[in-house]
């Protein structure tokens, strides 16, 4: 069993839902990210997204796609992204699951990728713009190398389309809560639960879903729902306003303590 | 050579190339968007109504016009120009602005998102827009407002809000980026008419299919004039839908040669330029695989040109499958020769060409010379007035009030 499966298994056995944290790799710095992944799970989260930055993020808001730019400003490559996925796992058992786009991925190789990621301690992947029916080439080297790969699902996902995305995911299924890109929204969409409703007949995997979570009520909310829960652009845009900041890493835990208190309150 | 054999297949690949890789809540959406498509084809009123607006709205045919003055200043090749600048709206864009309209009607959406890198497809959507009275919202690189603010004003005249996208490099490539940003928000109520053969399957082979008339018209002219087909085709491209448009009628006809004129920029240098043949690999961007400027870690570099509308990174899938497959080659021209080619043609021709189609056009004139006998096809994709400024700027001697004109 891959360690998301087993995170999973285990909070569910526990009757408890799954933390995830997103924050971009390599913002403010890529010797930074280790720490404040560290003060991430210190603070409750349970499974990191790290992402990838990319020049061209087109599914992403505007708070992740500055903390892109900052990350390649300050030099983050995906080969850099591997060496800070090496570094927390040297102190830390916490899944990883790499957050990206397609292109720096296939640039680099996924041969090469799958081996060395698998290597660093990466756990798994999920691709932001590769449709299932494109998704070949680059799940059959990830699963090959033990590496889960995870797919989105929308809410305008017709049902054969959200068969093949459970088809092709392994460790979760992500379930996107609205339509739209990445960032904070002040209310929770009322599609979310028919999508975990329809999802739940569909496939054994759990569910986690994420865009638009941000505050510790919606993170209750959605827990009550889902297996997992993902808070993403809260996250980063702690790094926006304190990644100069001598006390990022306390902030990043605060919020973490205060997000998984409002799951299971 | 079949020319089935450059028909993409069902999910929309040229070869290696083309595809669809979006966030998945674009793929619905998109699966409409070629449903649609498909139907209208099959439709004989749709088909009869686009018709009547190609032909009494847009100014279809266009003129295919025998540049006399021009080719004998050079000394070889006739020099034959498809007058797609004669177009309302100053360019080829309008023809698939008016397709997709239609489509956009078809699937009850009310509002429509563009990007523009020129211009020139923003006024051709503004005008669709206002012909129709839907919303009509434009995304435009903040870089491109400050060079194009002839377009910026035409836009907001037809009644459409244009929006500045103020970063990455602040063009055509940001713009695309921030009307998909809208798209997967709003899909619900707005069609993104997308204005180049580019992104995800079916925009490329339905963009394509809107402007395959400029080819189709062209050749059955040349046919009536001279009696025979062109040597070589030559056009500008920037994503690539007036050259695809142009080369698609000629793709089964093996003695015409197709000749792509990529942005040189400054010189083939990283950064100065979009000729992604010369400087470029297989890639991913926005929706599609195709060739694409890219640095070693996978990361989109910045483009330069001249002209907004070829200042891109990708070049449409088509293209990158024709360039595999040796049916079309690609050359590259520098923003000086471009600029020489405009003013020789409004010196010679009386036409003031677009900074894009002048592109093709120096490609054409640099190989005329001591070409006798042979007869070339050039696609005067759009006309100049939109670049006045840039023209201005670049020949200052003749914005002096003593300014003399000469001829070329």
């Amino acid at each position: 069993m891959s360690r998301i499966a087993e995170l999973f298994a285990t909070k569910k056995a526990a009757g408890q839902s799954v933390l995830i944290g997103y924050i971009t790799a390599g913002d403010p710095a890529p010797e930074r990210t280790p720490g404040m992944v560290a003060a991430m799970e210190r603070g409750g989260v349970d499974l990191i997204e790290l992402g990838v930055p990319f020049s061209d993020p087109i599914a992403d808001g505007p708070v992740i796609m500055k903390a892109s730019e900052r990350a390649l400003a300050a030099g983050t490559t995906l080969r850099k992204v591997l060496e800070i996925a090496r570094a927390i796992r040297a102190h830390s058992g916490i899944p990883i699951l790499l957050f990206s786009y397609l292109n720096p991925l296939m640039r680099y190789g996924f041969e090469k990728l799958a081996a060395e990621a698998k290597a660093a301690g990466v756990d798994g992947c999920l691709l932001t713009d590769v449709s299932v029916e494109e998704a070949g080439e680059f799940v059959t080297p990830m699963r090959a190398a033990g590496l889960d790969t995870v797919f989105l699902a929308a809410p305008t996902s017709p049902e054969e389309r959200l068969r093949l995305v459970a088809e092709h995911s392994s460790g979760f299924v992500y379930l996107v809560s609205r339509t739209g890109v990445t960032g904070e929204q002040a209310q929770l969409s009322a599609s979310v639960g028919p999508l975990v409703e329809q999802l739940r007949g569909l496939t054994k995997l759990p569910l986690a879903v994420g865009f638009g979570i941000s505050k510790p009520e919606q993170a209750g909310e959605t827990a009550k729902l889902a297996d997992g829960v993902v808070v993403g652009s809260a996250f980063v845009r702690l790094v926006e306003a304190h990644g100069q900041g001598a006390d990022l890493e306390a902030k990043l835990e605060e919020f973490s303590r205060e997000l998984k208190a409002g799951m299971v309150s | 050579m079949k020319m089935t054999t450059f028909e993409p297949d069902a999910q929309g690949h040229f070869g290696p190339y083309g595809g669809r890789y979006v966030p998945e809540t674009l793929m619905a959406p998109l699966e409409d968007v070629e449903r649609a498509w498909r139907e209208s084809r099959e439709d004989p009123e749709f088909q009869a109504e686009l018709r009547d607006l190609l032909h009494n709205f847009a100014g279809r045919p266009t003129a295919l016009y025998e540049a006399k003055r021009l080719s004998e200043s050079l000394g070889g090749a006739r020099i034959f120009l498809k007058r797609e600048d004669l177009l309302h709206t100053g360019a080829h864009k309008i023809n698939n602005c008016l397709g997709q309209v239609l489509l956009a009607r078809r699937m009850g959406k009310k509002r429509i998102i563009a990007e523009t890198g020129a211009g020139q497809h923003g006024v051709a959507t503004a005008t669709v827009c206002a012909l129709f009275g839907m919303e009509c919202v434009v995304y435009m690189g903040a870089e491109d407002m400050k060079r194009q603010r002839l377009n910026v004003f035409r836009m907001r005249l037809l009644g459409a809000k244009v929006v500045g996208v103020t970063y990455g490099s602040r063009t055509l490539k940001d713009a695309i980026s921030e009307a998909m940003r809208d798209w997967v928000t709003n899909i619900a109520t707005t069609h993104y008419l997308l204005g180049s053969a580019l992104g995800a399957h079916p925009y490329p082979v339905m963009v394509r299919d809107f402007h395959r008339c400029i080819g189709i018209e062209a050749r059955a002219q040349m046919l009536e004039r001279i009696g025979r087909l062109p040597d070589t085709v030559f056009a500008c491209v920037g994503g690539g839908s007036n050259a695809i448009g142009a080369f698609h009628a000629f793709i089964p006809d093996e003695g015409v040669e197709l000749v792509g004129v990529e942005a040189g920029g400054r010189g083939i240098m990283p950064g100065e330029h979009a000729a992604r043949f010369d400087g470029g690999s297989p890639g991913v961007l926005q929706g599609a695989r195709s060739y694409l400027l890219q640095n070693e870690d996978g990361q989109v570099m910045l483009t330069h040109s001249v002209s907004a509308g070829l200042d891109y990174a990708m070049v449409g899938p088509e293209h990158a499958w024709l360039h595999d497959q040796g049916r079309a080659s690609y050359a590259h021209c520098e923003d000086g020769a471009a600029l020489e080619a405009a003013l020789r043609l409004c010196r010679t021709e009386g036409i003031i060409p677009a900074l894009e189609s002048s592109h093709g056009l120096a490609e054409a004139m640099r190989r005329a010379p001591g070409e006798k006998g042979k007869v070339y096809l050039v696609n005067l994709s759009g006309r100049g007035d939109k670049d006045i400024d840039i023209y201005r700027a670049n020949f200052p001697e003749l914005d002096r009030d003593d300014a003399e004109g000469g001829a070329a």
